[in-house]
């Protein structure tokens, strides 16, 4: 099985290649981010701006998908009236001078997934920036606490508290289960890998089986405020996305955390690659 | 000069009569040039010049017939809106040749400026105009016309809404009666009939010319209105930018006539104020803060930021209410109280977040800031120590002026059945939730009492107030109070133009949970009652935001008592019309 291969590396700390599998799909993941953020401009829609990531990671050789593009404009952003998931599809909803948009792609490429969210802005807005900047706090939280062993659940509703105290609304309250982090693995390369909702069968099938195999032993794929996510932080790699919303202004990052097994807690969790825009941006900020 | 200390008089010749003109402020500043209406001479400015003398060139001039200015002769014919275009424009060349002046209007001054503003002659002299209570004759016969052209049962109804509202303009149509009215009894008694009924301050206004003015000033209404309405001019477009002010408790005036305005106005901003129709004598304050303020954004074009589009889920009435108001919001840390003051600051009030965690307040201002309050500033205070808010307001008063709306959101939660419950408990409940109340109230209110210029007050009680419960009898107590302070306080201040009202969230998820008392439990048992209070709290995930759009409703319709969540409204319904369904209810052991 792809996931119990990624398993036994990603536990032992195991093979580099892995690891340098992810990272290479990581940053193809955000290099397309970047460039079909600097092509945006006024009157693109959300299905061309996603169909622009498609076809940007088609050339380079990607052909399945964990899910396929999502972009948001406005104050889809935020979420606002998402009722059902059903809207996280792209629309036709117009990019319009000053407003906030979010790329979301999770391509598949030589068997390895990503998953990553960038967040940006047509013009300037002081309000988006500091949504940007206050996500730092997050990321820094998250690796501490899984550092530090809590529960999953816990963790969450930490960041949950941060953000309340930010003053921000979760918005990843809105994914399908409520999720701040899902699993993600390696995925069998086939010749035909058709999508289900806009999800890899692949990759569903390795999450599910994953959601089998930990109902079993008390853990869960899927990291959520519910009870299922009581658990401490499971070896292997974690795709997370906490996403901000302030009235109709929304931001997130998402992007890959390696647990492991491994005593030294620097070794225990770490983010898979520091060199990444939102990264670079909090970096260049404090020089 | 009564009510006009310190102006500069001089004296303007125009077509056969004489006007008087006043000038306050630096000449070198720019001009904002005010026109009186009807019965009034200039001195109903008063008020707002010496405010506005501050920071401009401040011109007020007796329109012809009026106060110290000399009548036409004959008076038929005299009065029409040609002739008095050339006396603005005789004034203006007088007191700022070559430079264009701002214009502010009030009842017939602003139906006068109207024409000032739409006839191509004065292009170039006008560089921004605030309209009060007059309509253009103009747009008003094309209103009139277009409800007349197709009249569905609304625009019916909105005819004759401002057909009643008219009545003494038939009656100033009517020979000679009028005249020996104004000069005899009516006269006499108009100040007491305008303190009484339109809660005009008592004073040097109205002058001692006002039997004068106002029978001249009858052939305002003869030389123009039938001649206008029946014959509007179909090109009737400003061309300057346009400041509506819009009393929204104006007998004389509907607010339904300035619907189709933006079709005249390319360039409208429009505000409304609850006040009757005399807003120069009544609101002094918030006019000169809104004519200072659009007279600075029209005044060097270049600089002008770029109109921000209003993001989605701002309400245009809120904005045109709250825009420039000084807001201040107790409990501003977190939860409704921190989702009002952003509501407020997206309306574009400027905010005093106030709230014991210091941090949290600072975070609300820094971030109402940033969507749209023009300065927010955190203060930490606790609303429980009087000397404390004594001196928060001494501070709010000379730094930031007189607060427009006060939110008392402020509270705490306390759980536990009336045995268990301390005195102590009790205490810092009711110190909190009834005493930080009071305080605001008296201290707070009390400014905007003393001020006279209307407000508003919105407490934050609970649903706990009507919904009695064997599990929280400390908290219901406190806010039962809450409510009943409202009301009563609601009642006292009607009279002078604040409004007071009671809000009752219901369950919302806020951070209340997690800070409430448990009363007879340990610490242990503390920590899990919270967090499982808040998970309750989390599932039922109402969110503050809601609570915050209600607040500025109340606020917006001067509601007294405003159940949020439906829990809230059913237990509100209930305790009126089958309380002992709510007692029933209220015997209901909660599952620890």
């Amino acid at each position: 099985m792809a996931s119990a291969m990624t398993k036994a590396s990603a536990v032992t700390g195991g093979p580099a290649a892995d690891l340098r599998g992810f990272r290479e799909v990581q940053r193809l993941s955000y290099e397309c981010a970047e460039a079909v953020a600097a092509q945006l401009k006024p009157g693109v829609t959300e299905r061309e701006a996603a169909k622009m990531q498609r076809d940007w990671l088609y050339e380079r050789g990607v052909r399945d998908w964990f899910h396929r593009p999502f972009a948001w404009f406005g104050d889809r952003t935020a979420f606002v009236d998402f009722k059902i998931p059903l809207q996280f599809f792209p629309t036709n909803r117009r990019l319009e001078a000053g407003m906030p948009f979010i790329l979301d792609m999770a391509p598949v490429y030589k068997g390895y997934t990503s998953d990553i969210g960038y967040s940006g802005c047509l013009g300037l807005d002081p309000l988006h920036d500091k949504l940007l900047a206050d996500l730092r706090a997050h990321r820094e939280l998250i690796l501490s606490q899984v550092r530090e062993r809590r529960s999953l659940r816990e963790i969450y509703e930490d960041v949950d508290r941060l953000m309340v105290r930010q003053g921000y609304a979760n918005r990843h309250r809105a994914y399908p289960f409520g999720v701040i982090a899902h699993k993600i693995d390696r995925v069998r390369e086939r010749r035909w890998s058709p999508t289900l909702f806009g999800f890899g069968t692949q990759s569903l099938k390795g999450l599910a089986s994953d959601a089998v195999h930990g109902h079993r032993d008390g853990w869960s794929p899927l990291w959520s405020p519910y009870k299922f996510s009581d658990h401490p932080p499971r070896p292997g790699l974690w795709a997370v996305e906490p996403h901000l919303g302030f009235r109709g202004t929304g931001a997130k990052f998402e992007e890959i955390l390696v647990v492991t097994d491994s005593k030294d807690p620097e070794q225990s969790a770490f983010w898979l690659d520091d060199d990444l825009p939102h990264v670079r941006r909090w970096n260049e900020r404090d020089v | 000069m009564a009510g006009l200390k310190g102006a500069r008089e001089r004296w303007v010749r125009t077509g056969g009569i004489e006007l008087c003109v006043a000038e306050l402020g630096d000449e070198s500043r720019p001009t904002v040039l005010l026109v009186h209406g009807y019965p009034d001479s200039k001195e109903v400015w008063s008020e707002v010049a010496h405010r506005l003398a501050e920071r401009f060139h401040v011109v007020l001039y007796d329109v012809r017939g009026h106060g110290r200015s000399t009548a036409p002769t004959p008076l038929r014919g005299g009065f029409t809106l040609e002739k008095l275009t050339d006396d603005f424009l005789a004034v203006a060349d007088a007191v700022s040749p070559g430079r264009p002046v701002h214009l502010v209007g009030h009842d017939w001054g602003s139906v006068q400026s109207w024409e000032f503003v739409t006839v191509p002659r004065t292009e170039g002299r006008i560089a921004s105009f605030t309209s009060m209570s007059g309509p253009s004759l103009d747009h008003f016969g094309h209103w009139i016309k277009q409800r007349m052209a197709r009249p569905t049962p609304r625009r019916i109804g909105q005819l004759l809404g401002q057909g009643a509202k008219s009545w003494y303009v038939y009656l100033l149509h009517t020979p000679l009666l009028p005249e020996l009215a104004w000069r005899g009894p009516l006269g006499r008694r108009w100040p007491k009939i305008l303190q009484r009924v339109e809660k005009v301050p008592a004073g040097d206004y109205p002058t001692a010319s006002l039997p004068g003015d106002a029978a001249h000033g009858a052939w305002l209404y003869r030389d123009n209105v039938r001649a206008r309405l029946s014959r509007p001019r179909a090109d009737a477009y400003a061309h300057a930018p346009v400041q509506l002010i819009t009393p929204t408790g104006d007998v004389f005036l509907s607010e339904r006539l300035y619907d189709d305005l933006g079709a005249w106005v390319p360039d409208l901003t429009r505000r409304s104020l609850p006040a009757k129709h005399w807003v120069p004598r009544t609101r002094p304050d918030q006019l000169a803060a809104w004519i200072g303020e659009f007279v600075g954004a029209n005044e060097d074009r270049s600089t002008k930021a770029p109109k921000t589009t209003a993001k989605s889920g701002v309400r245009p009435e809120y904005a045109e209410r709250f825009g420039g108001q000084l807001v201040l919001v107790t409990g501003a840390a977190s939860g409704i109280g921190r989702a009002t003051a952003f509501a407020f600051a997206e309306a574009g009030a400027r905010i005093v977040a106030v709230d014991r965690n210091g941090e949290g307040a600072a975070r609300t201002a820094e971030m109402s800031r940033l969507i749209g309050a023009p300065a927010a500033w955190g203060e930490t205070v606790d609303v429980s120590d009087e000397q404390a808010m004594e001196k928060l307001a001494a501070k709010v008063a000379s730094d930031y002026g007189t607060v427009d709306v006060l939110v008392n959101n402020a509270g705490i939660g306390l759980s536990g059945s009336f045995f268990a419950t301390t005195s102590e408990e009790w205490k810092k409940v009711l110190d909190v939730n009834l005493w930080g109340v009071i305080h605001g109230c008296r201290i707070f209110g009390g400014q905007m009492a003393e001020r006279g210029q209307g407000g508003h007050i919105v407490n934050t009680a609970s649903a706990a107030a009507f919904q009695p419960s064997r599990a929280l009898p400390a908290y219901s107590t406190s806010k039962a109070a809450v409510l009943m302070l409202s009301e009563c306080l609601r009642a006292e201040l009607a009279g002078q133009g604040i409004g007071v009202s009671a809000i009752c969230p219901g369950i919302v998820n806020t951070a209340i949970t997690a800070t409430a008392r448990f009363a007879g439990v340990g610490e242990e048992e503390q920590k899990r009652r919270q967090q499982k209070a808040s998970r309750l709290y989390g599932l039922r995930n109402y969110p503050p935001e809601k609570v915050a759009d209600a607040i500025l409703r109340a606020v917006v319709r001067n509601e007294a008592v405003v159940p949020v969540t439906p829990e809230a409204r059913g237990a509100h319904f209930m305790s009126r019309f089958a309380p002992r369904a709510l007692r029933a209810i209220a015997r209901l052991e909660p599952p620890a």
